[in-house]
């Protein structure tokens, strides 16, 4: 195929991941955005074989290599529970990131492939450019990896703080140039493997200091260095359409950061420096007065329901841990067939992943029109007879709003105890993941329901029947 | 007043309009003069390293703008979205398997290929299945 005819067409792949994109603008459109992805995705497929020409052997070599990788990815897609979705979104990051590794380090071994030189001779815009690919790829595979492990809980959500971290850390980095710079003169592969080899240890540094709570930013921050590896990758090969996604995908990674930060009031720096989440309260309240919680029993939650005009449902990660979904649309349900308003309010850094509490509950059929953000619904809660703060913690602490003192002061936050009754849902009395006493707990209008997410919305359905 | 100002503007407007026929008098001349200048400044040819960068950075504008009016109920899908594309870096592994002589290469670039493809199938699969669960009030 001619080489200005697949140029094109990487750009018309392109442009059609962009279009997948701007589908996402409304949950209407979003089917069909998905489509124009896999349209863009076929004709990149297809333009580089028709470029490359594969023999016989090599050809069948691909469909096996497709096969194998799309029938992996086929059954996962179709099987992972939907409250997973963190842990796999961590997971095909790190895929991204060592294709990323292995596709230059093929271009190392065979330049000739990829129209940049020969061995030994590579172009040296080539090689820097290749560098920071496999370099971003490695921190991405790497620090996936440990997002993957603290999601899936198979590793401690807290922050493991390693003495002298950033100057490790920096010491690495520094490191990294003078090999790239090393790698341009010797052309070794030596060195491009030592580049690979201190980019999956400066992952694992990276990543392993940051709490559980701050796994929303993660999550975000590695889908922005995917897009980055690839760009890097793009610029090797000269490809278009590898271009343009590398730069989408990075920016879009890079926003999703900036959104969470801003939704827990905290720089981007000081949740990469790490460290935040998991310990005990610096700011532990003992101020010797006799605070008083007021538990009650799911009866008495069914009763204040059900002569409410007004319900507002916050869910949050708990919701997700007790996989209470369902039990929740049901609830919902029930009261809105009673005549009641029920409303679902979502904080932007609820759950693992951004947008976690959505999908979750998309899947339980709530409709996605009576789910709110929280500029959009923060001043109904005055006007709700009850909120039903089902998982969610440090997103409704008053503190944030009122106690300057707070290491969450400033955090946006779900003005839930401005409902008439707020009732929350928790497995103890204990602190949210940011370690911080909650007061909303003491307050008149608070009535703790403790127990199971899932358990304690179960058992009000059945008191409602009654 | 309105009247100077106005007489001015006139003005200023025939002025323009002489310059532009000047400008289209002059003009198989001028266009000759500016090719022949940039192609004696660029030796023939533009850098492709320039063209590429300059869409990478208006590729990232377009994304900053794209990514912001996507509404915040579909961010997972977004980033299961973004990470099925990303994985356009099979173009990459493509090559290597279908071209490469060396042994060494093809084994890279067929692991990056299976990676890859577990993540586009896996990728476009999973966020067709969120997209489908998203649904509205009946009424």
């Amino acid at each position: 195929m001619n080489a200005n005819f697949a140029a094109f067409l990487y750009l018309v792949s392109g442009v059609l991941f962009i279009m997948a994109l701007r589908g996402l603008s409304h949950p209407a459109t979003s089917r069909k955005g998905n489509t124009y992805g896999m349209v863009g995705m076929g004709i990149a497929i297809v333009t580089t074989l028709l470029l490359a020409k594969p023999t016989f052997g090599g050809f069948l070599l691909i469909v096996l290599g497709l096969a194998i990788g799309g029938g992996a990815g086929a059954v996962i897609a179709r099987r992972i529970a939907m409250t997973s979705m963190p842990q796999l979104v961590a997971a095909f990051h790190s895929l991204v990131g060592l294709a990323a590794v292995m596709v230059a380090a093929a271009a190392m071994y065979a330049p000739e492939s990829f129209g940049i030189g020969t061995v030994g001779d590579i172009h040296a815009q080539a090689l820097v450019e290749m560098s920071l690919g496999v370099a971003i790829g490695a921190i991405t595979f790497t620090g996936s990896i440990i997002a993957f492990l603290k999601l899936d809980g198979r590793m401690s959500g807290k922050p493991i703080l390693l003495t002298g971290r950033h100057f490790v850390n920096a010491g690495l980095a520094i490191a990294l140039v003078v090999l790239v710079i090393m790698l341009v003169f010797t052309q070794s592969t030596t060195v491009f493997w030592l580049i690979v080899l201190l980019s999956l240890a400066l992952g694992v540094l990276i990543i392993v200091p940051i709490g559980g709570a701050d796994m929303p930013v993660v999550v975000s921050m590695l889908n922005s260095y995917s897009g980055w590896a690839a760009a890097g990758i793009g610029f090797t090969l000269g490809n278009l359409a590898l271009i343009i996604t590398g730069a989408l995908v990075g920016s879009s990674g890079a926003i999703l950061s900036y959104i969470m930060c801003k939704g827990m009031n905290r720089s981007f720096i000081s949740v990469i420096l790490g460290g935040f989440g998991g310990e005990t309260a610096t700011a532990a309240v003992d101020d010797g007065v006799q605070r008083t919680v007021k538990q009650g029993a799911a009866d008495d939650a069914a009763f204040l329901m059900a002569n409410a005009s007004k319900v507002i449902i916050v869910p949050g990660y708990g919701m997700a841990v007790a996989q209470a979904q369902h039990a929740l649309r049901e609830l919902g349900d029930q009261l809105k067939a009673a005549g009641v308003d029920v409303k679902y309010a979502i904080h932007p850094v609820a759950g693992r992943m951004p947008g976690h509490m959505n999908v979750l509950l998309a899947e339980a059929n709530v409709p996605y029109d009576e789910v709110f953000e929280l500029e959009d619904i923060n001043s109904e809660f005055a006007q709700a007879d009850v909120a039903y703060v089902i998982g969610a913690n440090d997103v409704t602490n008053p503190a944030a709003r009122d106690d300057p003192s707070s290491p969450i002061y400033g955090m946006p936050i779900l003005d839930v105890d401005k409902a008439k009754t707020c009732l929350f849902v928790k497995r103890s009395l204990g602190s949210g993941y940011a370690g911080i006493d909650n007061t909303l707990f003491y307050k008149d209008g608070t009535m703790m329901l403790l127990g199971d997410a899932k358990k304690v919305t179960e058992d009000i359905v059945k008191a409602l029947h009654a | 007043m309105a009247n100077e100002a106005l007489e001015k503007a006139l003005d200023a407007l025939d002025k323009a309009v002489a310059a532009v026929q000047q400008a289209a008098l002059n003009l198989p001349d001028t266009a000759e003069a500016a090719g022949a200048l940039a192609h004696g400044a660029t030796g023939g040819a533009i850098d492709p390293f320039v063209f590429r960068l300059a869409i990478f950075v208006l590729s990232i504008f377009v994304g900053y703008y794209v990514v912001w009016s996507v509404t915040p109920a579909l961010h997972t899908p977004l980033m299961a979205v973004t990470n099925a594309i990303s994985s356009v870096i099979v173009v990459g592994a493509l090559l290597a398997v279908g071209i490469s002589a060396s042994g060494l290469a093809t084994g890279f670039g067929f692991i990056a290929l299976v990676l890859a493809s577990v993540n586009i199938f896996g990728g476009f699969l999973v966020t067709q299945r969120m997209l489908a669960m998203y649904k509205k009030k009946d009424k």
